[in-house]
């Protein structure tokens, strides 16, 4: 029997303002718990909210490059529950009239390209955080408390999780792209939930919507969605439905598990925010929002293969991510070759980047350095394999690479003189292979070579070595 | 000198002409509350040492410089207990509260101390505002000094019970449904609702954030201008705040009011109100029209809903305003509970009077999804119509003149477990809060010894008018300024 996925995505981001969204507390990540709080955020007896007005425009900014609408005419509304991290009792958000709306991001599937669309986009405030101590108390934490957010949903147009990661990855990088959001999902600022059903395509008989909450990783969301997919389908096949409930993911147990199942719908009563005033956007704003919106990824792609003739391939993966194709370019306007740069990121950087779990953003060394590594290559100084050894070295130690040749002796010995001398000694300690070589076994040739390399650990330079070597043998 | 029956003017010109110190002052309206206190409960937070020691370096100030001096330097003032005071109790009049000493000033609180004022305490109300009749505030009740077996209003009872007994020149109170002109009238004190937005709300315990604004309570209404002119401007922390402040509402207090237009929106001399107080008022529109205004007759029609479009929007607006109230962070928490939920369930359960946890169950039912338009919404378009009615009214009036309140103030007790009829007492004075229009009471009678209070609405930010209205009725009549006697040996609560 054949099966369609449905999945829909809910995605928070967090917004990189200064300041939290109704008040001047630093928004920052990180600091010692509870030292960044204010009875605005605290939601103290009097305080009162006032929207920041980045929070606004960062929102714009991702409608924008998003492709949705903006309304010219917004407001905040108040969604009420209890809960220890919630501070007043209800989380301002949008709830009837969002920011953003209708909106779509192309992604790359295997049967094509397609449109992801875009419900909304709205505006809404953190809430604080618990942690449970070993003796099961809560412990609260309101740094996070009144941290801005937007949420992103879109419509039920993925169809598998794989397609799922792409717009994830995509979204991804596009928010990173225009800076509203550095989207690090270990840091809880990138967080997703997923509703998620399959269709019967024979019977058309559908399994009830599972929410997964709070994902908090890439991977961890493909896992959730390629296991509620095969639960669903299985469930089916026995002729049974899932429930209407909500699940998270167990990292330990690589499978999800029911937080609540939903008898009934939870009423949140929202209503308009009667403390602040609307959200007044006029067209010269969005006009001024739009024209300097950074290029975007696809954009830069385009521009990639176009300016720097590059494969396809390459420019995918370089504008990725932002901080990546940044380094790209910077690295290509020192050293200027293009195809060298990018072999040189995609294969052994972003080997080493992932090896070490690590963001380009993270990396010891800066784009001149990187080039300077280049340089030495290019200049004969040092051989392709020396320059694969001396960047493990700037990865782990952060220094510049001519510093690293120099401390480490690795220096190509180019001195044709001194290669002779070292030649003659490895032809008089193998003379056997140069006779075999005279009788046409050539494939000698290449041990004379490695040997030489060997005795110079490295350093001689191979074609020279290879000319200087040939000459002899046919003397 | 008795300096307690004293204007603000009054005492500001003392101060300036160095006859009298702030210390002095102040030690004699703490005198006066020592001697008065016990009978009429005004506070429920007295902070003497604090006031004396600010009165002192107020003095010092004096001293150094009187040319830059406020008009309210020096002198005292009571704060409702539900505007936050940094260092000093708010407890809204709420167990829940009760302990609870914020961190930070109200931006009126804020205002007044830079302005030199002398806070007295915190003055007594309903729980959470919720109420008019002072009633319903968890520590005492605050009785009305011109009979102490009378409630003395509310919610902001305890401010005017403060300024009528001369406990202090001045108070502010709160504002949501008529919660300073209804207990100004009934304790025969001028009390101002300013324009939604005038003044800022920080630090205003909300009970309904669209309906609250703080206002003033004081002995005439040269003083009324004085504190409102201290108080208003837009202040950044409250996005609901306007800039208006470069007005000095002092200078509207002329007498000239030949050609002013007075409407009688006959909805507020219907029937339900007294005929006694009617009538009352009527005569002092008859002496504004003989001082040279125009008066006539005009039709609210949608008055008839005001009362059931407030309880709905304020109820619902308080149900979310209280929630933050859950014994997590602050105030009182519960002392036995298993796990988080009942934390927070017995904390309110424990904390709140029966008053607010009424209209936390009515404006949660108000708001639930499947009540919601039926109810919250349809409140929505009410209002707006309510605001019409008004916009067209003052397209050709200059202010709407009706009685404050539809009777003289009752006996405690009297409508303490009839809800319903004491929500009536605010029925004449909802419409200005629902429209956040402004609006002052001013004592234009007394019937039997109680006072009669008359009300003067004017459009948005139309406070000159209704000031300038109010100064020329004071001053062409001599119902201001008496001051109640506060018997001996009275009853003391119920
Ligand atoms: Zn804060």
């Amino acid at each position: 029997m054949a099966y369609k996925t449905v999945i829909g995505l809910e995605i928070h981001a967090e917004l990189l303002t200064k300041t939290k969204i109704f008040c001047s507390c630093l928004a920052e990540f990180g600091k010692e718990v509870n030292t960044h709080c204010c009875p605005v955020c605290l939601g103290f007896p009097g305080a009162l909210p006032v929207l920041n007005k980045k929070v606004v425009e960062y929102c714009i900014r991702a409608g924008l490059a998003l492709k949705c609408e903006i309304s010219n005419k917004s407001r905040m509304d108040r969604k009420n529950y209890f809960y220890p991290d919630l501070v007043k009792g209800y989380q301002i958000t949008q709830y009837s009239n969002p920011l953003c709306k209708n909106g779509y991001i192309k992604i790359n599937t295997k049967d094509g390209d397609k449109k992801i669309r875009i419900k909304r986009i709205h505006i809404e405030e953190d809430t604080g955080k618990s942690v449970y101590d070993e003796k099961g108390n809560i412990l609260l934490d309101y740094n996070r408390s009144g941290v801005p957010l937007i949420e992103i949903v879109t419509y039920p147009d993925m169809n598998s999780p794989e397609e799922a990661r792409i717009f994830l990855e995509k979204l991804k990088a596009i928010l990173q792209y225009i800076e509203v959001s550095d989207c690090k999902m270990e840091e809880g600022s990138l967080r997703c939930d997923i509703n998620i059903n399959v269709i019967d395509e024979e019977t058309g008989i559908k399994s009830t919507i599972t929410e997964v909450k709070n994902l908090n990783s890439f991977k961890a969301a493909v896992k959730a969605m390629e296991f509620e997919e095969k639960r669903h389908i299985e469930l089916l096949e026995q002729g049974k439905n899932t429930l209407k409930e909500t699940r998270r993911w167990d990292e330990n147990r690589n499978e999800t598990v029911v937080m609540r199942v939903k008898e009934t719908v939870e009423d949140y009563r929202y209503f308009p925010e009667p403390d602040l005033v609307y959200i007044e956007v006029d067209e010269n704003w969005i006009k001024n929002i739009k024209e300097n919106l950074p290029e975007l990824p696809e954009d830069k792609k385009e521009r990639f293969i176009r300016d720097y003739n590059l494969p396809e391939y390459d420019a995918k993966v370089l504008t990725s991510s932002k901080k990546l194709a940044d380094f790209f370019e910077e690295t290509v306007k020192i050293s200027n070759n293009p195809k060298q740069v990018s072999n040189w990121l995609m294969g052994d950087i972003l080997g080493w980047l992932n090896v070490k779990n690590m963001d380009i953003s993270e990396i010891k060394f800066t784009y001149k350095e990187f080039a300077d590594l280049l340089e030495l290559i290019n200049e004969g100084k040092i051989s392709n394999n020396i320059g694969k050894k001396v960047l493990k070295i700037m990865f782990e130690e952060g220094k510049n690479p001519k510093i690293i040749v120099k401390e480490k002796g690795l220096l190509q010995m180019s001195n044709a003189s001194e290669l002779e001398r070292i030649v003659d000694k490895i032809m008089e300690e193998n003379k056997q292979s140069v006779e075999d070589y005279k009788k046409g076994k050539e494939k000698v040739l290449g041990f004379l070579i490695g040997q030489v390399m060997k005795a110079t650990k490295g350093k001689a330079n191979p074609q020279l070595v290879n000319k200087i070597i040939l000459e002899k043998l046919r003397q | 000198m008795d300096l307690i029956n004293l204007t603000i003017h009054e005492l500001r010109d003392l101060i300036r002409n160095r006859e009298v110190s702030s210390e002095e002052i102040v030690k004699s309206f703490f005198s006066r509350i020592e001697e008065v206190e016990d009978k009429v409960g005004s506070f429920i937070t007295l902070t003497k040492e604090k006031a004396l020691e600010d009165a002192r370096r107020i003095d010092k100030k004096i001293k150094e410089d009187i040319t830059s001096l406020s008009d309210l330097a020096g002198i005292p003032v009571g704060i409702k207990d539900n505007i936050v005071t940094e260092g000093i109790k708010t407890t809204c009049g709420s167990r829940i509260l009760e302990n609870f000493i914020p961190p930070y000033d109200a931006t009126v609180v804020k205002k007044l101390k830079l302005n030199g004022a002398i806070i007295v305490g915190k003055t007594n109300m309903d729980e959470f505002a919720m109420g008019s009749s002072t009633e319903n505030s968890t520590f005492k009740i605050t009785k009305n000094p011109w009979d102490l077996n009378r409630v003395p209003g509310g919610s902001s009872g305890g401010s005017a019970a403060a300024v009528s007994a001369s406990e202090v020149p001045y108070a502010l109170g709160s504002s949501t449904g008529g919660s300073i002109r209804q207990p100004a009238a009934f304790c025969g004190v001028v009390g101002l609702k300013p324009t939604y937005g005038l003044v800022s709300r920080y630090g205003l315990v909300a009970f309904a954030s669209s309906f609250d604004q703080i206002g003033p309570l004081t002995k005439d209404v040269e003083d009324c201008a004085i504190v409102l002119n201290s108080i208003v401007g837009f202040d950044k922390k409250d996005s609901t705040s306007v800039d208006n402040d470069s007005i000095d509402y002092t200078k509207a207090l002329i007498k000239d009011i030949r050609g002013l237009k007075i409407a009688l929106p006959k909805e507020y001399f219907d029937n339900r109100i007294d005929s006694k107080i009617k009538e009352k008022v009527l005569d002092a529109v008859k002496t504004l029209e003989k001082l040279g205004a125009k008066i006539d007759y005009v039709s609210l029609p949608h008055t008839e809903y005001a009362l059931a479009t407030y309880y709905t929007l304020a109820s619902s607006e308080a149900s979310s305003n209280l929630a933050k109230f859950d014994g997590v962070r602050y105030g009182k928490r519960a002392k036995n509970y298993n796990g988080v939920e009942e934390l927070i369930v017995k904390t309110r359960t424990e904390g709140f009077g029966d008053e607010v946890k009424r209209r936390i169950m009515i404006g949660t039912y108000f708001l639930s999804s499947s009540h919601y338009s039926e109810y919250y919404k349809k409140a929505q378009k009410v209002r707006t119509l309510i605001i019409r009615d008004f916009e067209k009214v003052f397209n050709e009036f200059d202010v709407i003149i009706s009685p404050t309140t539809p009777t003289l103030p009752y006996k405690i007790g009297e409508k303490k477990e009839k809800f319903i009829s004491m929500y009536l007492s605010d029925i004449l004075t909802v419409s200005a809060n629902i429209a956040g229009i402004p609006a002052i009471t001013i004592p234009c009678s007394y019937i039997d010894d109680l006072p009669v209070g008359m009300q003067i609405l004017g459009k948005a930010f139309g406070e000159e008018d209704i000031l300038s209205v109010a100064y020329t009725y004071e001053k062409n009549s001599n119902f201001q300024r008496r001051a109640p006697k506060i018997k001996e040996g009275i009853k003391n609560g119920i």
